[in-house]
């Protein structure tokens, strides 16, 4: 009946690394116009795979087919000749060029031997109304909030002719609104006629959009099927081979004295722009006080203020009752404070450094990791035992606690941060997207830990753009909304439309 | 067993592939353009002339004991720059500067060592080098402490530093410390501050101390909590100052640690090679010292076979040029190839068919850095 090849087949695809089968005898395929969803664990092979399709690795066995034809790609330029285009899992755009400049980086329009920045510019603006969206090409693109970057990463492959498009965890930075948008530019797209590779560890948005869905684990195929015969449930259990509590019971708070508190604290962000106007806050021992938001409402320059990375421009912040104000990181983190933050490459790890010295930068000069005068020598054979153990306490898939961070998945990445800031007993843990790009199983593990450190006593600030999290994990909930605290809600009352609207419109809906 | 060191020389053929390779390759060009040049010389065009000056060139630094000594004299200043040079790099910097550097360590030992030339060489020798040391330490501090203070790029203040420097350092030795009974402006003899010959002619205990020091800067950057903040302030330092590090605190201590390094470099060619200060005594050490830190991927080990292939290089000259008349200059052509094609690493990929790497190696970031990107503070 359909006699047409499909637009891309992946076949036999294996691929080894030092310690790890990342892809096993992997058969993919995908049809134009359809949208084919991949789902897996942390560390199942997904990027990997998509990486050999865009000729950043080499497999080791395995045959690629455009449209019926063995092709072979050794390096992304052969890739974008044959119609793939790739966003990747972690941003590629250059900040401080234009959304145009970064849209024609290597496929420059020349007039003479002048760029022709303008013609580009009208180019990208009418692709940009046919895809159905609208982005000025001439801002530099670290003025773009992500899920704008998102878009651009998207018009740079099509830009490039791209009829193949690959997604690597597309809506893992974006909010529910941002998500909606960019699926209708992918449905438009799905309509064109483009095959289309996404993948994300959201089942529900999984089983909103894709055509078909196929699960990996551990390398492997284990089924493919479509989203009318199957449920979250059970892709969930397809994935981590093992039933998994998609939602965790919090169970009751039993909240003690005050450990944060801020006092009309004032931050400014980096433009000079008061982020956060005046924000009174109190987070107890004992309790999840989750901060729901739309990204860029202040809530990064709040978390800054409060570790030390930003210096207040007002207000107080106080920890169990003494001030610590613009106080360096360094004295607040000694003071008991934990932080998991939101950008995770850029802060909380050292890519080119082991797991191990990362499963320690924020302890590196304590006892037992570190001995001596001062404590300045390196106890490798401590830091050895902690890495084991946190490994596996957090279940990261690695091949060992020596492999560069750098070649971890990026779910994985996120659980050496996680491990270690929830590491020894802290007063205060501040989680800022503690589960960005995690597999339903590790978020599960996360949510779980995250609890039993409230139950223990601890004082958790959470900031989340995903509100099911922060509705499913918060014993209250704050709505942030340009700069203020809008509301704050007990989270056994909590509506989620009514925390939508407010998120979307601020004080001005409560009313 | 077996399989761990087959991983550890594999690992270590892959850091350094491309130095060996880029040397290889810039020893070719560099024959290329003798054998070019023959042509319009006397003797007329001689095709094997590069075998022949390569040859001398090898005779020259290790063809007998006082050939090796003379190599290991000069690699000691190198070993010391490059370290200097390299321990930047580390923390992301880019220090300029070892040239000024090396020059008020030299000055600093010379004045110093000319003043105890008469008290015992157990006192003299140590105060001198020591003195040198500080200096330089000094000198380093300052564009350190300005980029910790003012953001100042460090490669802009210590290449006006280096200027400053040597201006400062003319007037000193003219008007301030000038010997007397010398027909120029000098300092006056070391006596018994000159560094103590261990072997042959001229094998200075200043030897050993670089080599002492390539093992205490691997232990401070492996082994040690400083070193740990000083690679990850070069590594992220945005990781560093989540992680509560200071990267100001660091920055400044790096370019101080790095200018003592230096500082040593300019005391132990003072004390072991020159004997005394005088204005335009040669800083070829400090520029030298960027192409060794380079060529030995900021690593000490590394830094530790450039040094000594430059010394060679320094070492062998001469008697290639008394014997082939190929110039001496044609080192310079070397080194500079050399730079160029570690800088440009495709060259040498395309050459030799070695697949890319999966980063651009540290040393390389920070010398392309633009210089928008700053330290966040
Ligand atoms: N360059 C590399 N060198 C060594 N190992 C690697 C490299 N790239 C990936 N791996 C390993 O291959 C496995 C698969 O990684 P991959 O990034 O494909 O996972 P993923 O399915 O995309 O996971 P996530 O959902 O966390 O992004 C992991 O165990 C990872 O450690
Ligand atoms: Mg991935």
């Amino acid at each position: 009946m359909n006699e047409r090849p499909p637009a891309l087949e992946m076949r036999g695809i294996t691929k080894r690394f030092p310690g790890v089968l990342a892809n096993d005898d992997i058969t993919f395929d995908v049809r134009a116009g359809e949208i084919h969803a991949l789902l897996g664990e942390n560390g199942a092979g997904k990027t990997t795979l998509m990486n050999i399709l865009y000729g950043l690795v080499s497999p080791d066995t395995g045959e690629v087919l455009v449209d019926g034809t063995p092709v072979t790609i050794r390096d992304p330029s052969n890739a974008i000749a044959q119609g793939i285009g790739m966003v990747h899992q972690h941003f590629m755009l250059v900040p401080v060029l234009t959304v145009a400049e970064n849209v024609i980086l290597g496929q420059e329009l020349l007039r003479g031997p002048f760029l022709d920045l303008p013609q580009a510019a009208r180019r990208i603006r009418e692709l940009a109304t046919q895809l159905g969206f609208d982005v000025d090409p001439d801002v530099r693109i670290e003025q773009l909030p992500v899920g704008q970057q998102q878009r651009v990463e998207i018009l740079k492959a099509i830009y490039r002719g791209a009829r193949i498009l690959v997604l690597d965890e597309p809506t893992a930075v974006l909010t529910p609104q941002e998500t909606v948008e960019v699926f209708t530019v992918l449905r438009r797209l799905q309509a064109d006629g483009a095959a289309i590779v996404f993948i994300s560890h959201k089942l529900e948005e999984v089983l909103a959009i894709a055509d078909r869905i196929t699960v990996i684990r551990r390398g492997k195929v284990v089924g493919t099927r479509r989203p009318s015969e199957t449920s979250d449930v059970d892709l969930a259990v397809m994935m981590v081979g093992r039933e998994v509590l998609l939602r965790v019971d919090r169970g009751k708070s039993h909240p003690g004295d005050v450990v944060l508190k801020t006092e009309g604290l004032r931050v400014k962000d980096d433009r000079g722009h008061e982020a956060v106007r005046g924000v009174d806050l109190e987070v107890r021992a004992g309790e999840i006080l989750g901060i729901a938001g739309v990204a860029g409402n202040g809530q990064d320059e709040l978390v800054d203020a409060l570790v030390g990375l930003r210096r207040p421009a007002g207000g107080k912040v106080l920890l169990g009752g003494a001030e610590i104000t613009g106080a360096p990181t360094r004295r607040i983190r000694d003071l008991g404070v934990a932080h998991v933050p939101g950008d995770r490459q850029r802060f909380g790890l050292v890519l080119p450094y082991p797991v191990e010295d990362n499963l320690v930068l924020t302890s590196f000069d304590e006892p037992p990791f570190a001995t001596g005068p001062l404590n300045l020598l390196r106890n490798d054979a401590a830091i050895d035992e902690w890495s084991e153990r946190l490994i596996k306490e957090f279940d990261i898939r690695t091949p060992s606690r020596d492999v560069r961070a750098a070649t971890l998945s990026g779910g994985n990445q996120q659980k050496i941060i996680v491990a270690r800031e929830f590491r020894g007993a802290n007063r205060l843990v501040i989680l800022d997207q503690p589960t960005r790009g995690l597999d339903v199983g590790s978020i599960e593990f996360i949510h779980r830990r995250a609890i039993e450190k409230r139950d223990a006593g601890t004082a958790i600030l959470l900031t989340s753009a995903d509100l099911d999290e922060v509705l499913e994990l918060s014993d209250r909930i704050a709505v942030m909304f340009r700069g203020h605290i809008v509301a704050i809600f007990d989270a056994a009352v909590a509506e989620r439309d009514r925390i939508g609207l407010l998120m979307a419109k601020g004080g001005a809906a409560a009313a | 067993m077996r399989q761990r060191i087959a991983r550890r020389l594999s690992a270590a053929w892959r850091t350094a592939s491309i130095p060996v390779l880029s040397t290889a390759l810039a020893l070719v060009v560099a024959g290329v353009v003798v054998i070019a040049s023959s042509a319009f010389t006397g003797n007329g065009f001689q095709p094997l002339l590069p075998v022949g000056a390569y040859l001398q060139l090898f005779v020259g630094a290790f063809g007998s004991t006082t050939a090796i000594g003379n190599t290991l004299v000069a690699a000691a200043p190198l070993m010391l720059g490059g370290l200097a040079v390299g321990l930047g790099f580390k923390a992301g910097l880019f220090n300029i500067g070892v040239a000024g550097q090396f020059l008020a360590g030299a000055f600093a030992a010379a004045v110093v060592g000319a003043s105890l030339a008469t008290s015992t060489g157990i006192v003299a020798v140590p105060t001198a080098f020591v003195a040198g040391a500080l200096a330089g330490a000094a000198l380093g501090f300052i564009p350190g402490f300005l980029k910790a203070r003012t953001g100042a790029h460090e490669v802009v203040t210590t290449i006006m530093l280096n200027n400053a420097i040597g201006f400062l350092l003319t007037w000193g030795v003219t008007d301030l410390v000038r010997a007397p009974g010398f027909s120029f402006p000098r300092t006056g003899d070391l006596g018994n501050s000159a560094l103590p010959i261990l072997l042959g002619r001229n094998l200075h205990i200043g030897v050993p101390i670089a080599f002492l020091a390539i093992f205490v800067i691997r232990w401070l950057l492996e082994r040690t909590t400083v070193g740990f903040q000083i690679r990850t302030v070069g590594a992220n330092p945005n990781a560093a100052r989540y992680a509560g590090m200071s990267p100001l605190l660091v920055i400044t201590f790096t370019m101080a640690l790095s200018g003592l390094l230096a500082g040593m470099a300019g005391a132990v060619q003072m004390l072991g090679v020159i004997g005394f200060y005088a204005s335009g005594i040669s800083a070829n050490v400090g520029f030298d010292s960027i192409a060794v830190a380079l060529l030995g991927r900021s690593n000490p080990i590394g830094i530790l076979f450039a040094a000594l292939l430059f010394g060679a290089f320094r070492a062998g000259a001469p008697l290639m040029q008394i014997t082939t008349s190929v110039p001496v200059e044609v080192i310079d052509i070397i080194e500079a190839l050399v730079i160029l094609f570690l800088a440009a690493e495709l060259i040498v990929r395309r050459v030799f068919r070695i697949r890319a790497a999966r980063a651009v190696p540290e040393e390389i970031a920070t010398v392309t850095r633009t210089w928008g990107e700053q330290v966040a503070r």
